[in-house]
């Protein structure tokens, strides 16, 4: 389980990265080609079809399904409000009337003759997409999203959890070997992208949720840590929506592992720059690690065009991870 | 071309990461697997096309074989000389293999039959719906909806019966409208294999919003299942929809000459053939990175189940969540500490391509994956049962002795193969680690032979037997299987040192061999590949080699690349919980069958595996 194939991570100080935002299902897309977009502007919306729920009227009735129509208030494509009888019968003596009243708000879907089983749906909820990062919408795909582009600073870690956010990158330590404790993490870090080193532990997690801290970048967290964090023994490696408080990158491994050099580096670097963050993780095929993404400001741009820069988009580092001494190779 | 005609046969397996090719070959009167190449998958960008992947594969075969296959783009067949091939066939599983949702009526009886038929046809079950699984409806809904199976399989009720339910269950997948996995925009296939009488009701309510396929009842009556219908079905609808979908498909599709069958599918198919040729009961298991296969066939009965979250690697962090830390941890003959081992173990998950560099790596493995089989294992036999709801007519002689219907068809003692697949079991290093890890996952009872499938060409093998039986079993026996030998063990727990049983082994050449074994011993007879022995064993009171309680039986025991394991350790086996008893009685059995080099099982008891 040692140091074989390590994964190749990019920790690029000057790169091109296009994301693509997609809606889970079809909808609008609200800008155009070319279009310049912030990390909060909307890209695209829907409206996703509310929840259905059964109510199965016949039963609570004590009717043949085939009668259903004759008992339904409501019919379908109805509007229904929470706690409105949508269906009742008519006994002789007004006393053992029963109605069956509608759960939830929203419209009657569908009734079954066959079933006797009345579908309602919650009113639509509306999606809205973020464009994630700064950049240029550089492709769009009708009803469905765009390809946002930016010129960028991009560092992946080797895991995460938690999802999307942005803030600014804010150093808590001197060194990439120095651990994060709960002491370095500040009152005037919330809402911060926090860099640490080694290693953070569960009173750093802690510290962090208390203040608002938006992300923690460290080297190495122990296992036992994250499973007090999560809550739960975590199984698979695919993250993303966990609701932790913050996001957590780690860049190196579980342990006390000092982040990458070269990793630390770019950080210093990039201090006090706005950037996006995701701890979302899949590793299965068609792998996602964690990132950080600092969009390149005016001037990280002028010296785009040397031609030393242009090169680092396609020479990224290959970090190996071991505890012993993380190594760096281009 | 007649099967029986065929000289050249070349099979591809298109898996999530690795692509498979494999040639086949009459020479003389015997099929035999001549060449392999492999290369990756291309079913992902950059390429986008399985195709590319499938092309070099085979490439490699042709510059070791020195034979001409490729004509530009196109297969040649069929062969000439040495160009071309007689067939080509293949499988797949790239693109995370076919994954399926199953509903029935009756949670035991038709969603239980409908889970069968679909992980049999080499689905993923990713979940299994039924009216009474306790959820409430609007949670089905829900469940349905995020999902995104590749298909749903819609079974409930018997012909005849009442329709209520099944309708509901079809209600509730129109309310929630699933859409596929692949391809926005398309309809969902789904196939209704339930109650004939409420074929009409279904169509009318799922006809329009899914891609409906109806077939026979899987269930038509309690006491019968009728699986295979639908598995057709299921395999048509894989082409047809979703692998048509997977990009390169089409093309792969029109070179193959017998359909492309779904990976685990084709596994299962050759496991059955040769069980039933041969007229054995078998467990077959393939344990992958992310997932754990079992096959079984007993009483000529096939069945599979697949653990979607026990592997080697993408899922080895599940192993230990599900199995426990201290059960991963009885297995290593090394103290280690807790933080360290979970931090080891969480390690390989990201980077699930590394692999054992050390030997404390490798028993860490190891031990997982004694945990990871057992469970799998222990899943299969919750699958693998008689059919359950059924009748059972009972005599005054069955009210004594009287058992529920639905009991497991999985009995140790009848087991005659064990088959393992799977990086950790066919490259160990050692193979008698590959036995030593299947045997402690299983526990084995009596008399039973262990194999390793060579370099995974089971999925090819199984895809052959669809076009040529012979050919597909000839291989099989011949270069797919390493025999590993024959466990020997009896069911009975006992004190330490006491005598457990007495053999007595007629070896080949009237050579006798006999002695007396005592409870928690572990020993290695050599028994070489195709060499086999007349065994006779006598267990102790207390003991049983599936003739009773004490009672002696006689039977042949099979060599192997390993050779005879006489396994005196009970079953269960009793490890000890204190750490240094523990570590010392792992070394003694590791040594008792040269598991490891010497200076790791001579390593100090007070050594720990910590970094």
């Amino acid at each position: 389980m040692a140091h074989a194939y390590t994964p190749g991570l990019r920790v690029a100080p000057d790169a091109i990265i296009r994301k693509r935002r997609l809606l889970p299902i079809p909808g609008e897309v609200l800008v155009s080609e070319g279009t310049q977009v912030s990390a909060t502007t909307e890209v695209a919306q829907t409206a996703l079809p509310g929840k259905v729920y059964p109510v199965n009227v016949v039963n609570q009735l004590s009717i043949a399904p085939g009668e259903i129509l004759a008992y339904m208030l409501k019919h379908e494509g109805e509007a229904i409000a929470k706690d409105e009888p949508i269906a009742e019968n008519k006994p002789f003596i007004k006393w053992f009337k029963t109605q069956v009243r509608a759960p939830i708000s929203g419209t009657v879907e569908s009734i079954s003759k066959v079933t006797g089983q009345v579908f309602l749906r919650e009113p639509p909820e509306v999606i809205r997409l973020s464009a994630y990062i700064d950049g240029t919408i550089v492709e769009v795909t009708p009803q469905q999203g765009v390809v946002v582009e930016s010129h960028c600073a991009f560092l992946q870690g080797i895991f995460g959890v938690g999802g999307e956010t942005a803030g600014m990158i804010t150093l808590a330590v001197r060194s990439p070997d120095e651990v994060l404790t709960a002491a370095h993490v500040k009152p005037e870090y919330k809402d911060q992208i926090v860099i640490g080193g080694a290693l953070a532990q569960k009173e750093t997690f802690a510290r962090a949720r208390e203040l608002g801290v938006r992300a923690l970048v460290v080297g190495g967290v122990h296992d036992r840590d994250l499973k007090e964090l999560l809550g739960y023994d975590l199984g698979v490696a695919i993250t993303g929506t966990e609701k932790i408080g913050f996001t957590l990158i780690i860049t190196e491994g579980f342990g006390a592992i000092p982040m990458a050099k070269r990793t630390f580096d770019l950080f210093v670097a990039k201090a006090g720059q706005k950037a996006a963050c995701s701890g979302a993780t899949q590793i299965r095929a068609g792998v996602i690690r964690p990132e950080v993404i600092i969009p390149l400001g005016r001037e990280d741009e002028s010296t785009v065009h040397s031609p030393q820069s242009l090169r680092v988009e396609f020479a990224w580092a290959i970090r190996c991870a071991s505890s012993a001494s993380p190594t760096l190779a281009s | 071309m007649n099967p029986q005609d065929l000289r050249v046969i070349l099979a591809t397996d298109c898996g999530s990461t690795t692509t498979k090719a494999i040639l086949i070959q009459k020479l003389g009167d015997e099929y035999r697997q001549t060449y392999r190449g492999e290369a990756p998958t291309t079913v992902e960008a950059p390429f986008e096309d399985v195709t590319r992947g499938v092309l070099n594969a085979i490439q490699e075969v042709e510059e070791l074989s020195g034979r001409t296959i490729l004509d530009g783009e196109r297969i040649i067949t069929p062969a000439n000389g040495t160009t071309g091939v007689d067939i080509y066939i293949s499988t797949s599983s790239a693109g995370g293999g076919l994954q399926m949702m199953v509903t029935g009526v009756v949670k035991a009886m038709t969603a239980e039959s409908a889970q069968r038929c679909a992980l049999g046809a080499g689905a993923i079950v990713m979940d299994v719906l039924a009216s009474n699984d306790g959820r409430p409806s609007y949670e089905k809904i829900e469940r349905i909806r995020h999902l995104r199976p590749d298909m749903i399989l819609l079974s409930g009720g018997t012909d005849g019966g009442t329709v209520t339910h099944v309708v509901e269950i079809a209600e509730y997948i129109a309310a929630a409208d699933p859409r596929p996995r692949l391809g926005i925009g398309y309809q969902l296939p789904i196939i209704y294999a339930g109650n004939k009488e409420a074929q009409g009701e279904v169509q009318r309510i799922l006809g329009d919003k899914a891609a409906l396929s109806i077939t026979e009842n899987i269930r038509p009556v309690l006491e019968r299942e009728n699986l295979m219908p639908a598995r057709h079905k299921i395999h048509d609808l894989f082409l047809e929809h979703v692998m048509a979908q997977a990009p390169g498909y089409k093309k792969l599709i029109s070179w193959a000459g017998a359909p492309i069958i779904p990976t685990p599918a084709a596994v299962g198919m050759i496991i059955e053939t040769v069980a039933k040729r041969e007229g054995i009961n078998v467990i077959g298991v393939d344990i992958g990175g992310a997932t754990t296969d079992v096959f079984s066939v007993f009483q000529e009965t096939f069945n599979r189940t697949v653990s979607a979250n026990l592997g080697m690697s993408y899922s080895v962090a599940n192993v230990v969540a599900e199995a426990g830390l201290d059960n991963i941890r009885r297995w290593l003959p090394f103290a280690f500490d807790e933080q360290s081992l979970r931090n080891q173990i969480k390690n390989k998950m990201i980077r699930p391509t590394t692999i054992p560099q050390t030997v404390i790596d490798l028993q860490v493995e190891q031990a997982i994956a004694r945990e990871a089989l057992r469970l799998a294992l222990d899943q299969h036999k919750q699958l693998a049962v008689g059919l359950k709801g059924v009748q059972q007519e009972r005599s005054v002689s069955d009210a004594f002795a009287q058992t529920a219907s639905g009991q497991s068809l999985i009995d140790m003692f009848a087991l005659d193969l064990i088959v393992g697949s799977g990086g950790i079991l066919s490259h160990a290093p050692r193979r008698v680690q590959s036995m030593i890890v299947m045997i402690d996952a299983y526990l084995p009872l009596g008399i039973t032979q262990l194999a390793v499938d060579s370099i995974f060409m089971m999925p090819h093998l199984g895809v052959l037997s669809t076009v040529n039986e012979q050919a597909a079993t000839e291989v099989f026996v011949k270069d797919c299987l390493v025999p590993l030998g024959t466990c020997v063990a009896p069911k009975g727990m006992g004190k330490a040192g006491e005598r457990c049983f007495s053999y007595r082994l007629l070896l080949p050449g009237e050579r006798m061999v006999e002695d007396r074994i005592p409870v928690g011993d572990l020993r290695l007879l050599p028994l070489e590949v195709n060499q086999e022995a007349g065994i006779e064993l006598t267990p102790a009171r207390g003991f049983d080699f599936g003739a009773g309680d004490g009672k002696k039986v006689t039977g042949k025991v099979k060599g192997g690349v390993v050779g005879l394991i006489l396994d005196a350790r009970g079953r269960p086996i009793t490890i000890a919980k204190d750490e240094a008893a523990r570590v010392q009685q792992l070394q003694t059995w590791a040594r008792g069958v040269e598991l490891y080099p010497e200076e790791v099982t001579n390593r100090g008891i007070g050594e720990s595996g910590n970094r």
